[in-house]
């Protein structure tokens, strides 16, 4: 789960890190209410979206006036802010930071993530900062430092010192690098994160370290005893399809094609769309039912699926083994009558009750097309799509 | 022989008379496993499915002489659960419980390396399917039926896929002598190349199959085994040839989020590794029947 740069910011400072004073806005007259009330001569207006490269998408900018803050925040208010790392429609802007303009001299990246091959949390670090760490991983990898944390004993004085030298840092600035690494390690450890990034950390021109951004993401699975951190779940930066589907115990993933997919598990669901795409179709979206599903879980996912005005076929491929295919034929059939489909349905059903379940096919007299196998039913799927107009 | 699991291994079901836990453990003894109890704390002295239950897994392990144990434990307790059964000598545990926190599992891999080699209990999982020998016996959420024993391993992230895996092999005849899921979390038990080993000294596997997808180095690392330390073939499939970088695909390890991690990096490595990739997940049966027989030319 994700959360804003002014809330990750809160949380890092709560843990030692250095971060210029700011405030949040929810209108342009707060913003402008926020500069005055910060003072100085220059500010930084930041649009607070759930992802990266919002400079270069016209989401940050440093204002002179106190009404350039105002004009320019009344710019983004309500607008959808499309980056690189969005989709084509964007995250919509609601809140802004404001803050004090900083005076860099050095801008410098700091990250922390789990690493999957040492089991354990990573400081990945570069005296080159400011741009993404993809490009920063493919323009100068030797710029990049890793190094990994035993859980058991923490990050050691040593390490963190290590790396203060390496990224060149000198005199005072070793303390401060020092602080602000057991300060991220601390939060990232204590709050159940998934990754802290402060990108840029900057060295002002009066030497002293500050974290101008943060992000930070926390393990969805460790909610339950962080109630805090729940808390900050901002929907309204969220595909209002994944979250919805997510509340009804469904994994949905929106994609570009017309056929639309319910599946359990994730790894037949890949597969499935991957079959598709061969037989010279395009998956709409990726979706497993999980475990256990019951009629009603399938009708769900249906009216998911369906919500994608795109979708022209829809292919039920379910290799049932906590699943019963029999609950699944229900709710197929279910969700036939309920959401008055108009559209070919493909349905293949493999494993724990499968005579039960395609007999239920079979009785209901609905025009649904079975498939015996996977690559039948992709095969099908395809066929099944209404020709396009020349 | 098979692997991790055989017809007298003694196994016990922690959180066996929950509601999970229960359905799955009458399912197993159906099937002809040896489930000799259950561990549900609280609950020691009384008996479910006619087999007795342990407040803690030594007990249980003092009483019925258990070295395997199904872990069915919510999420926010999983961890402890493996932790317990490893300190109590279990020898292979299985743990399909599937939302275990990140950082509890970076704890349970470093509490297992404190034992020594001989002692060191082996995790499979968790979020995953379970093990399977057909015939003998499993552990996990399997439909057995699906299953005809034979001589070719399965190992594998996703459940499903691996019996679309061990269906596809039915239909040519070609049965399973074990089949591991390793589950689809970021950090898990046992890897791709722990469970290679173990096939590669079964006298009783004669090829693996490898089912792999996005997210992760396990599979590279993989390949690099296989390519230097094993005789037996491997083919693989690996699932996300159409999954976009940067969103996942509902298991919480299936991302794209570094180099080499992409379904078609995957497929190149493996390649490159001398393994037969199946080009398609209907063509996993067909491309092992083929690497059968060339071997059995040879």
């Amino acid at each position: 789960m994700d959360i804003h740069e002014y809330q990750a910011k809160e949380i890092l400072a709560r843990f030692g890190v250095p971060v210029p004073r700011g405030g949040l806005a929810y209108s342009p007259e707060q913003a402008a209410y926020r500069a005055r009330e910060l003072g100085g001569n220059a500010w930084v207006v930041k649009a607070q979206v759930h992802a990266g490269g919002r400079g270069a998408a016209g989401g940050v900018k440093v204002c002179k006036t106190v009404d350039e803050v105002q004009a320019f925040a009344a710019s983004l208010f309500g607008k959808q802010l499309v980056t690189k790392q969005t989709d084509a429609n964007g995250k919509g802007v609601y809140r802004l930071w404001v803050e004090g303009a900083s005076d860099i001299a050095k801008e410098l990246y700091l990250g922390f993530v789990l690493d999957r091959k040492s089991e354990r949390i990573m400081i990945v670090a570069s005296a080159h900062g400011g741009m993404e760490i993809e490009d920063l991983a493919h323009d100068d990898p030797d710029s990049l430092r890793r190094m990994t944390i035993d859980p058991a004993v923490g990050l050691t004085e040593f390490q963190a010192r290590e790396l203060a030298f390496v990224l060149g840092l000198k005199g005072g600035q070793i303390a401060q690098m020092v602080t602000i690494l057991k300060a991220c390690y601390r939060a990232y450890r204590d709050l159940d994160a998934m990754m802290v990034e402060i990108n840029p950390l900057v060295i002002t021109g009066n030497g002293d370290l500050v974290a101008l951004d943060a992000k930070m993401s926390f393990d969805t699975n460790a909610l339950f005893r962080r109630p805090m951190i729940a808390e900050l779940r901002d929907r309204s930066q969220e595909d209002p399809r994944e979250s919805t589907a997510g509340d009804h115990g469904l994994s949905y993933v929106g994609l570009e094609g017309d056929i639309g997919c319910i599946i359990n598990g994730a790894g037949l669901a890949m597969a499935t769309m991957d079959m598709i795409h061969l037989a010279g179709g395009e998956p709409a979206n990726f979706l497993d039912i999980g475990g256990g599903a019951s009629p009603e879980r399938v009708v769900r996912a249906f009216r998911t699926v369906l919500a994608d005005g795109k979708v022209s076929v829809i292919l039920v491929n379910i290799f049932a083994g906590i699943n019963r295919c029999d609950w699944v034929a229900q709710g197929v059939v279910q969700a036939y009558k309920e959401v008055g489909l108009t559209i070919p349905v493909i349905v293949r059903l493999a494993g724990t009750n499968v005579e039960e379940g395609n007999q239920i096919i079979q009785d209901s007299g609905l025009p649904l097309i079975t498939a015996d196998t996977l690559a039948d039913a992709a095969a099908k799927a395809v066929a099944a799509r209404p020709r396009l107009a020349a | 022989m098979a692997i991790l699991i055989k017809k007298d291994t003694r196994v016990i079901v922690q959180g066996m008379s929950g509601r999970i836990g229960s359905f799955h453990a009458a399912d197993m003894i159906k099937h002809g496993t040896n489930v000799v109890g259950g561990v549900t704390p609280g609950k020691g002295g009384e008996t479910h499915h006619d087999r007795p239950l342990f407040n803690t897994v030594r007990e249980a392990v003092e009483a019925t002489g258990a070295e395997a144990s199904l872990v069915f434990v919510p999420p926010p307790f999983a961890a402890d659960a493996i932790m317990e059964a490893a300190d109590a000598g279990i020898r292979t545990a299985v743990c399909v419980t599937d939302g275990i926190p990140s950082q509890d599992m970076m704890k349970v891999k470093r509490f297992l390396r404190r034992y020594p080699e001989a002692k060191k209990m082996r995790l499979i999982g968790p979020n995953c399917a379970g093990i399977i020998s057909p015939g003998q016996g499993f552990m996990g959420i399997m439909p057995p039926h699906i299953y005809m024993p034979g001589r070719v391993g399965i190992v594998g992230r996703s459940g499903t896929l691996g019996y679309e895996a061990a269906s596809q092999m039915k239909a040519l005849g070609i049965g399973v002598s074990t089949s591991v899921g390793i589950g689809g979390d970021p950090i898990n038990g046992s890897s791709f190349k722990d469970i290679l080993q173990l096939f590669e000294a079964d006298p009783e596997t004669d090829a693996v199959m490898l089912i792999g997808e996005i997210g992760g180095p396990q599979e590279a690392e993989a390949a690099a085994y296989a390519c230097d330390h094993m005789t037996k073939p491997v083919v693989a499939y690996i699932a996300g040839l159409s999954a976009p970088k940067g969103r996942k695909m509902g298991h919480a390890g299936a991302i794209i989020s570094a180099f080499g991690e992409s379904a078609q990096e995957k497929v190149e490595i493996l390649s490159a590794a001398g393994i037969t990739v199946a080009p398609n997940p209907s063509s996993m049966g067909t491309t092992m029947a083929s690497v059968l027989q060339q071997r059995r030319a040879a």
